[in-house]
């Protein structure tokens, strides 16, 4: 083996690659980190105000009106007491019909994309509707409710759910796809070469599996319908009065009374509007949460 | 040797599905279908109602509803270049505060400023702000935001009044406190699809710029923001979609004022907070042209959407081609 003869090496002239702290650049990329920190925390501040805002007035609310906060009809102007009762009641109810409405087009619509005709134009259709459908500005689901339904029927609980179901459907649609789509070939192959049915396929084997994944999209679908304010205001409206079985009057929601007491001169009203707020605030985190446990969930697969 | 096969083999585990098993996997598949249509009927649908019932309106007002500025439902005078001047101005100024602050989370994010514990629990956060729904941002706004302001801005007002922005004194609602809470309600769309982009960035590329005796923000400036740029413009246009069409928060802090002021403190009025402020008590007259209205926000936000899904769309195909 011929030894290589020692190369005679450019002798490294070290402190000339060691940049000084207070070089000009060093110095404007420290500036800019401070910068960039700074407006972080500027960006964050809000959410902080918000929270300590909620759990504060809101809080106070819940802690000193205890039980009855959930029990009472919203008071009047100008009156003391009263709760949040039938607006949770409310709100729970159109959310669950948004939800019935929604969940099963969602779902089947997803099926479809992701199953049965992937690559057909018409698959490339409803996904790119679905991207419009996320985008539509949720006043405007209150409107066409509002024309198609409500000018005929009156304001009532089913409409208000019609309209969240429009929000909630795109959530839905492209969540379930995806979910379909995490499922390995493999499965279905198998069941496949078990002589399934394409139906039975997607019955026994593709959708249990793909389920956490879907039920992540419904719950998110379900926190952003939980707090829509705009599209309940003309269609499910509002009402002072506890809910009766029937779904066809003006329904309350907590939405719609955050908005109603808003703007009330009355400090009880106020702070009925501020522990309503922490309601739905928890609700929403409640449903966010399970919603990450259900990816949890489908990550450990 | 026993000839005979065990009973329970003589069936075969697989068999070919049975007349019944077909028909209804044929039915199935067509449901889906049906149901998967079903979300394009819903767009056109949505279209078409709201153009349907604005009909009366479009041929009463015609192009002359987009330029006049009155909106009297007792003299029937309708016109919504206030609204939509609002729109615009409220948007402009919410998407670009929330643009700063949300690409600097992001880079903040994904630049190593951070453990990744730590910047997967801010990212947690940052997503808490989508979570809080627009009415509760417009009640903060209200008893918070507004009293917090309003000394500044006399204050501004006072002192430099000559400037057209500060021309106004805040009276309570107006467009700062709009544009202000429109920030922080479209800040975690930009932060989010900005991080993802910063973060697709190949880790190779920055090493390069480093090893090139480049600075940090050097890197970030000179070769990462460049190469995130198309997903950085996608997350401000979805963002810009989003705040044209945010109601609630807008229609409790604006002021429902239909006139064009250059001041940040005056009460303006957006084409959404109309549409909230004005629908529930809508005379008949009124309904179509508050739909003509609800069709020029519509018009409006598919145009910005469909042009943000696009460049999103192609920023993604940009970096697989990498």
């Amino acid at each position: 083996m011929a030894q290589t003869p020692a190369s005679p090496e450019p002798p490294v002239d070290l402190p000339s690659l060691e940049r000084s702290l207070r070089s000009p650049r060093t110095l404007f990329s420290a500036f800019c980190s401070g910068v960039c920190g700074l407006l972080t925390v500027l960006a964050l501040l809000p959410l902080f105000s918000v929270l300590v805002m909620l759990l504060y007035r809101g809080g106070t609310k819940v802690l000193t009106a205890g039980l009855t906060l959930f029990t009472e009809l919203p008071p009047a102007a100008g009156m003391v007491g009263g709760g949040i009762g039938n607006a949770l009641i409310g709100t729970l109810v159109v959310v669950g019909i948004a939800t019935l409405i929604s969940v099963p087009i969602g779902v089947l619509g997803g099926i479809y994309l992701a199953e049965f005709g992937p690559r057909t134009r018409l698959a490339e259709t409803v996904r790119f509707m679905a991207k419009v459908l996320t985008g539509l500005p949720s006043v405007l689901a209150g409107l066409v409710v509002f024309a198609a339904i409500v000018v005929f029927t009156g304001f009532s609980a089913l409409a208000g759910g019609l309209a969240l179901a429009i929000l909630m459907l795109p959530t839905v649609l492209i969540t379930a796809e995806d979910a379909l789509k995490m499922v390995p070939q493999r499965m279905r192959e198998a069941a496949f070469g078990m002589g399934c049915t394409p139906t039975q396929t997607v019955w026994y084997v593709v959708l249990p599996t793909a389920l956490p994944g879907i039920l992540t999209g419904v719950m998110l679908a379900v926190a952003r319908a939980a707090g829509e304010t705009a599209p309940l205001l003309f269609t499910a409206f509002f009402s002072n009065y506890w809910m009766t079985a029937r779904l066809n009057e003006p329904t309350p929601s907590l939405a719609v009374l955050i908005y109603n007491f808003s703007g009330s001169p009355f400090r009880n009203q106020q702070d009925i509007a501020w522990a309503a707020s922490l309601v739905v605030v928890t609700l929403i985190l409640i449903a966010n949460i399970s919603a990450q446990i259900y990816t949890a969930r489908t990550k450990t697969r | 040797m026993n000839e005979s096969t065990p009973p329970a083999l003589q069936e075969s585990a697989s068999r070919p599905p049975t007349a019944w098993e077909l028909g209804s996997d044929r039915l199935f598949r067509t449901l889906t279908t049906l149901f998967s249509a079903l979300t394009i009927a819903l767009v056109v649908f949505i279209v078409l109602q709201i153009s349907f019932t604005a009909r009366p309106a479009i041929a009463q007002y015609g192009f002359g509803f987009l330029t006049t500025d009155t909106w009297d439902a007792g003299k029937g005078q309708f016109g919504i270049r206030p609204a939509i001047w609002g729109t615009l101005y409220s948007s402009i100024l919410g998407v670009g505060l929330a643009t700063i602050l949300g690409v600097a989370t992001a880079i903040f994010l994904t630049q190593d400023f951070l453990s990744p514990r730590v910047a997967l629990v801010l990212e947690n956060i940052v997503k808490l702000l989508a979570a809080i729904p627009s009415v509760v941002y417009g009640l903060w706004g209200i008893f918070v935001l507004i009293p917090l302001l309003r000394p500044v801005a006399d204050a501004l007002h006072q002192s430099l009044g000559w400037i057209p922005f500060f021309g106004t004194r805040l009276a309570g609602p107006g467009l700062l406190p709009a544009a202000l809470v429109l920030a922080v309600m479209v800040l975690p769309t930009i932060t989010a699809i900005s991080r993802d982009a910063l973060a697709a960035v190949h880790p190779r590329i920055r090493e390069a710029a480093y090893g090139l005796g480049a600075t940090r923000w050097e890197t970030i400036f000179g070769v990462i923001l460049p190469t995130a740029s198309r997903g950085i413009y996608a997350s401000v246009l979805l963002a810009f979609g989003r705040a044209l069409g945010e109601t609630m928060a807008l229609a409790m802090l604006i002021g429902n004022n239909n006139e064009i002021r250059l001041s940040l403190f005056a009460p303006g009025n957006t084409l959404a907070a109309l549409l909230a402020n004005q629908f529930p008590e809508a005379s008949r007259s009124e309904v179509p042209a508050l739909m003509f209205a609800a069709l020029v926000l519509l018009a409006i936000t598919l145009a910005v959407n469909v042009l943000g899904t696009l460049v999103l769309a192609s920023a993604s195909r940009h970096v697989e081609v990498r």
